[in-house]
């Protein structure tokens, strides 16, 4: 017995070293082959991050090679300060109005597409096609269209006896301009989420709703295809919320916040403090409130995609 | 049989979507119509859609001449190729190690690659600013490109992708004496080509048509990009040249209209993919 377990044992461990020596082999492979991205997403993505925090609590300016310590100084000044203020009303106002729209409109186009036989694969790429555009480049388009005298939508207007209004010219009227443009760009990447969930609805479900007396189309809407989207619905919101934080291409390129500071939104404030006047450190602390907002809503997003495998 | 009434239900939603449709054109009809016009048809009459007198290459010529228009499609290409290589070289073995490799480092890793999916580019964008001001290092190619060169997105969406590779197919080319850089080379990549085009059109689309970073790592027009050259170009132009602009425009919109045009499919399983990423 005693004997055999001897006998054994060198056998066995022999077995069990060649074993280690092969995971540590697979580790170490492993470990080759993860190094540069390990690597650029420390110093790429975690340590400016890292620094961006730091930075915020220090009156670093560009140009200027000392700096101090403030604490939370900046952060201080920044709720008190006037632009930052309306940029973060405007982003909220420009938010409020780009949401619901391009959720609603989406929705609706991706309803009307699935239920309608002809012309299917033209709709489609018709509303998906503003995604797939160069958004600066169609800015410049909306810039004529919408030219107080020379565009075409005060022209159709005139036409019908109503003035026009100066639309991204004036104070009133420049955020619904943007948010205009902002839905027009959002719709069909909305339209597509909406008619992939669509396509994941059971056939069955509007039988049976239709046996049980759901006789009209909204009915059958409001029984089967409003709770069954609900997840979808969830989600292309929060996305939609997301992206409507991160206006900017618009506002540089047709605005550049004005006029009056009635277009200033928060990722423009950010890049005029930090990459136009180059305080880094005040702008570091922009940076953080504006990460701040998103991370709260991707924590959202992340909850709601949760509820999501829960409930299919 | 009882012909189909003009006003049904089924006509009253096609109307609806051909009206919507139109609508949603609109925009490049005018692009069309209005880089076909001279400037003085602008100034007169902006509702008439056909132009009276073809100005077309006129205002591509004004186009071509005033801005290196070449140039900049060129830089926007350079650029988004450096950018996409460099992602899907560094995304793939990382994706792979950690989808089919045992190793301690994968569950920090992963801790790793959540933390990155929520932070977007705008916040490192300072601190990488600062770096490269400080190394000399604007107006270049590499300023452009470099901070792009990890897509945490990339590592997410391609690990997904391994994770639901066979294992036997692994087994089988190891059994075969292949070292993993050949297996990731021979039998991963030919196998994930659905994701990696979706992810070339989602990374593409993403930096053709970004403003935020070019604007702030370039000031001279022959590094612009796209998006950056027509800021320059309407800042030539005072900003009043319809015509030239909107040629100017329709140059640097039609790459990627026509290449959605041609893979619509793959276009849009690839940019819905942002809405992974939020």
């Amino acid at each position: 017995m005693t004997a055999a377990t001897a006998q054994n044992l060198p056998g066995h461990s022999l077995a069990r070293l060649a074993a280690e020596r092969a995971a540590k082999q697979e580790a170490l492979t492993a470990w080759k082959l993860a190094a540069p991205a390990v690597v650029l997403i420390v110093g790429l993505v975690l340590l400016p991050t890292v620094a961006v925090v730091v930075f915020s609590m220090t009156n670093f300016e560009l140009g200027y090679d000392d700096f101090q310590f403030i604490g939370f100084d900046n952060y201080v000044e920044l709720f008190g300060d006037r632009t930052f203020l309306i940029s973060l009303k405007n982003t909220a106002i420009y938010t409020a109005i780009v949401t619901p729209l391009s959720v609603l409109i989406g929705l609706g186009i991706a309803l009307l597409i699935e239920s309608e036989t002809r012309g299917r694969a033209f709709f489609r790429t018709v509303y998906f096609l503003p995604v797939a555009s160069l958004l600066v480049a169609m800015a410049t388009v909306f810039q004529y269209l919408l030219h107080p005298t020379l565009g075409p939508v005060n022209a159709l207007l005139a036409l019908v006896g109503i003035p026009g209004p100066n639309w991204l010219g004036s104070s009133q009227t420049v955020l619904i301009s943007l948010a205009i443009i902002g839905v027009w760009q959002s719709v069909g990447f909305n339209m597509v989420l909406f008619l992939a969930g669509l396509t994941a609805i059971p056939r069955e479900l509007y039988a049976a709703a239709e046996v049980d007396g759901a006789k009209s189309g909204f009915e059958r809407f409001r029984l089967v295809t409003w709770p069954m989207l609900g997840p979808t619905t969830l989600f292309v919101t929060t996305i939609s919320i997301i992206n409507a934080v991160k206006v900017f291409e618009t506002v540089k390129f047709l605005t550049e916040g004005g006029p009056n500071k009635s277009s200033e939104v928060l990722l423009w404030t950010i890049y005029q403090e930090g990459f136009v006047y180059l305080r880094v450190g005040y702008a570091s602390a922009m940076t953080v409130i504006f990460l701040g907002v998103l991370i709260v809503l991707m924590f959202l997003q992340y909850r709601v995609l949760d509820r999501r495998v829960h409930y299919t | 049989m009882r012909p189909a009434p003009l006003f049904s239900l089924r006509n009253l939603r096609l109307a609806v979507l051909s009206a919507g449709a139109l609508l949603f054109l609109a925009p490049y009809i005018w692009m069309l119509s209005t880089a076909a016009k001279s400037r003085e048809e602008i100034f007169s009459s902006s509702l008439s859609l056909w132009p009276q007198h073809w100005a077309l290459w006129e205002n591509l010529a004004k186009t071509f001449s005033r801005v290196p228009m070449l140039q900049l499609l060129l830089n926007g290409v350079i650029v988004c190729a450096l950018i996409l290589a460099a992602q899907v070289i560094v995304a793939i073995p990382c994706a792979y190690a950690m989808a089919k490799l045992k190793f301690r480092a994968a569950q920090i890793m992963m801790t790793m690659v959540m933390l990155g999916l929520l932070i977007p580019v705008h916040t490192t964008a300072l601190p990488i600013y600062v770096v490269l001001t400080k190394a000399g290092l604007l107006n270049s190619y590499f300023a452009l490109s470099a901070p792009f060169f990890i897509s945490v997105f990339g590592i997410f969406l391609f690990l997904q992708f391994f994770r639901a590779m066979p294992d036997d197919l692994i087994s089988a080319a190891r059994l075969d004496g292949m070292s993993e850089t050949s297996i990731i080379a021979r039998v991963i990549v030919p196998n994930a080509w659905p994701a990696i085009t979706a992810f070339a059109i989602f990374s593409v689309v993403a930096h053709w048509n970004d403003l935020f970073w070019p604007l702030i790592v370039i000031t001279a027009p022959d590094k612009a990009t796209p998006p950056l050259g027509l800021l320059f170009f309407r800042a030539a132009e005072a900003g009043d040249d319809y015509g030239a602009l909107m040629a100017a425009t329709l140059v640097i919109t039609l790459p990627l209209v026509l290449a959605f045009l041609l893979a619509q499919r793959r276009f849009i399983e690839g940019i819905t993919l942002t809405g992974l990423k939020g």
